[in-house]
């Protein structure tokens, strides 16, 4: 290697770095340093009206976990908390089981439409984000909701008598999020099948494999990495999800997000919340941590 | 005992309806016997790949029928045909090693896993590619992949081969070498064969019979000898080889040439007196002498190509017709020829072919 190869690699490696500068800066600060404050606040005091006071605690952390009992000080299981986090972590993984299983087939439709139709069917899709999150949920509720669509249609076409209680269970909180996180799954899931080259298919029938085997063996291994992105997409946000388990799963039905916002609010416990936050944080890391490594087991590295 | 690989019986196939309908296969009638090297051969969009797609089952006739070992498999899916396929490009599973995709079709059949790997093994060292087993495809150089797919073709050991242009997308020297190697691997495994090409020469060095097809139709079948000097028309004579046409009238069992010379020609019956027919000659066929010699047409010499080997010499009949002789080129490298001398042609009898239209 020349000196002038060297001196344009080193020239090109500092443009590299002038160029990530700002979006480092931001990152710091706009992520890295609210997370650190918050790793802090988790390890403070409850203020009496909020906020926090400077006195170092572990009382958050152990409250995650444990209640103590106000009258012999011992600690006990916190039941509720593990309910909410187990519900989070179950709704979050249905919901990404049931896009999969949506967006699958709509994805592999959209990909094999002729190419002019395919940029008409993909942005069908991403109509939902172009409304307010909370009003979509809102609709959702609309239809879902006892003396909704739904309901009073199926009561006139008489296959119900009385409504079916959809709204405030869990079944709503998935119904919710598959909605809204569809899209999510169905664009990486389209970018893999896009690239999958269809005579492969034939290949695979004409080595004897049957379609069920021909999707086993071929087409999933393949567009692997599109399943595995469209997985993190829906699977992160679901276990944060706020909106849609406080409108359609009420009060009860509480998710991760919603508990913490709770610590936050109406409960004055901002070190919990903090805790909580971090410990969803974590969740969220091991679960992705655990995904991608079963994932990229024995698949190929360029897809 | 019966001797029949493959049959299709006026097989049609039609795409698309309305005016728009393009008929790819129309009526194609054709078997191919046990362990031959069959060979399509025809220009592009002649409904070759078609004709593979039907007997693989990746496409249904619209009309007719697709025999195998003399059972009727037209409705069968390509899943349960025991026929592979080397497809134009390769279509290796990316996903797979080499020897996982040699060894797919047998893991498909639900073979022992001890069997799966021998005869993945034993492919392998088939197609001397025993070092790769473990790379991934997509490192693998054209003739490697294309090595990679004709094992995996193989591996399942099925009754017929097909081979879509298999060697298109390689380098000349490579795809001579690739042509030598599939003879040595059709004669090893004694499977059927059906190959398709668009070269006349892949075509005539490598097939044990030749089906030259055009526009949706089979025109002719034989052996590459067969072929190339009794084609039956206008199509075949021009689409292998070169030929010189010259029009003739059948006069008392010899054709009859504009000029007035007559030729003797074999194969008539007394029906065809009379006739107006289409005389075909190979450009090597045709000899040049003095003009003044017996028997000869005199002709005008137009125009001199040198090729190096061959000496392309165009001549002009005295009725305006033209005819292109080639000539082995002298070591002096001059044919003793110029333009505008007169000579004398001579076709040799078994060297004029008359054709049907
Ligand atoms: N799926 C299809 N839909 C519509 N028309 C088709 C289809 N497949 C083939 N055809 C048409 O059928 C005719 C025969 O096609 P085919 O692919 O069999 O030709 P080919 O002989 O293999 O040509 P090439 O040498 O170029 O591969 C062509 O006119 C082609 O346009
Ligand atoms: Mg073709």
């Amino acid at each position: 290697m020349s000196a002038a190869e060297d001196a344009v690699r080193a020239a090109n490696t500092r443009n590299a770095w002038a160029l990530v500068t700002p979006a480092l800066i931001l990152l710091t600060f706009a992520a890295s340093g609210p997370l650190l404050i918050v790793l802090v606040y988790s390890f403070l005091t409850p203020g009496q009206y909020g906020n926090v006071e400077w006195i170092f605690s572990l009382d958050a952390w152990i409250g995650i976990l444990f209640t103590k009992d106000i009258f012999d000080e011992t600690y006990k299981l916190a039941d509720a908390h593990l309910t909410i986090f187990w519900r989070s972590v179950k709704l979050s993984f249905l919901t990404t089981v049931i896009t999969f299983a949506i967006g699958f087939p709509t994805a592999w439709f959209i990909a094999t439409r002729p190419p002019r139709s395919r940029a008409l069917w993909l942005f069908l899709i991403t109509i939902p984000f172009w409304t307010n999150l909370l009003i979509r949920t809102f609709a959702i509720n609309e239809v879902i909701r006892n003396e909704g669509l739904l309901n009073t249609f199926l009561i006139w076409l008489g296959v119900i008598e009385r409504p079916i209680q959809i709204v405030y269970t869990d079944v709503a909180v998935l119904i919710g999020m598959a909605y809204v996180y569809l899209p999510l799954m169905v664009l990486p899931l389209f970018a893999a099948i896009d690239r999958f080259d269809m005579r492969l298919l034939e290949a695979g029938y004409d080595l004897y494999a049957s379609r069920w085997r021909v999707l086993r063996r071929v087409i999933l291994p393949i567009v692997k990495p599109g399943i595995v992105a469209g997985s993190i997409l829906v699977f992160v946000p679901s276990l944060g999800a706020y909106v849609t388990p406080r409108v359609l799963g009420g009060g009860k039905n509480m998710m991760i997000g919603n508990f913490i916002e709770l610590q936050f609010g109406q409960a004055r416990n901002w070190p919990l919340g903090a805790a909580l936050s971090m410990t969803l944080l974590m969740i969220v890391m091991v679960a992705l941590l655990f995904y991608v490594r079963a994932a990229s087991k024995g698949s190929n590295p360029h897809g | 005992m019966n001797d029949i690989a493959v049959e299709a019986r006026n097989a049609v196939k039609t795409f698309g309806q309305g005016d728009h309908a393009v008929r790819a296969l129309d009526d194609v009638s054709v078997t191919i016997r046990k362990g031959e090297f069959f060979t399509l051969l025809g220009p592009s969009g002649c409904g070759k790949t078609t004709l593979l797609r039907l007997i693989a089952g990746f496409e249904m006739p619209t009309g007719g029928q697709i025999l195998l070992d003399g059972a009727d498999i037209t409705d069968l899916p390509p899943n349960k045909r025991p026929v592979n396929t080397v497809f134009q490009s390769y279509a290796l599973f990316p996903h797979l090693t080499v020897a996982e995709n040699v060894g797919f079709g047998l893991e498909m059949l639900n073979r022992p896993k001890a069997e799966v790997r021998q005869t993945t093994e034993r492919m392998l060292a088939l197609v001397k590619l025993e070092a790769l087993a473990g790379r991934k495809t997509s490192q693998l150089s054209g003739g490697q992949q294309q090595r990679v797919a004709l094992a995996r073709a193989l591996a399942p050991q099925p009754k017929v081969l097909l081979l879509d242009e298999p060697l298109s997308a390689l380098d000349l020297k490579l795809r001579k070498e690739m042509q030598t190697e599939l003879k040595r691997l059709q004669h090893e495994t004694g499977i059927t064969f059906i190959f398709v090409t668009h070269d006349q020469e892949e075509a005539l060095t490598m097939s044990d019979r030749i089906g030259v097809m055009s526009a949706g139709k089979i025109q002719q079948i034989g052996s590459p000898r067969d072929i190339y000097t009794r084609p039956v028309n206008r199509f075949v004579a021009s689409f292998i080889g070169e030929s010189n046409f010259l029009p003739a009238t059948i006069v008392q069992g010899a054709a009859r040439l504009g000029s007035g010379h007559s030729l003797a020609v074999e194969g008539l019956t007394p029906v065809d007196e009379g006739r107006k027919v289409t005389l075909a000659v190979r450009p090597e066929q045709v000899r040049l002498t003095a003009e003044d010699e017996a028997d000869t047409i005199r002709a005008t010499v137009r125009d001199l190509v040198y090729f190096g080997t061959d000496t392309h010499c165009h001549l002009m009949l005295s009725d305006g017709e033209e005819v292109v002789a080639r000539l082995q080129s002298p070591a002096s490298g001059d044919a003793g020829l110029s333009e505008g001398q007169i000579v004398g042609l001579r076709l040799a009898p078994g060297a004029v072919q008359v054709l049907g239209d």
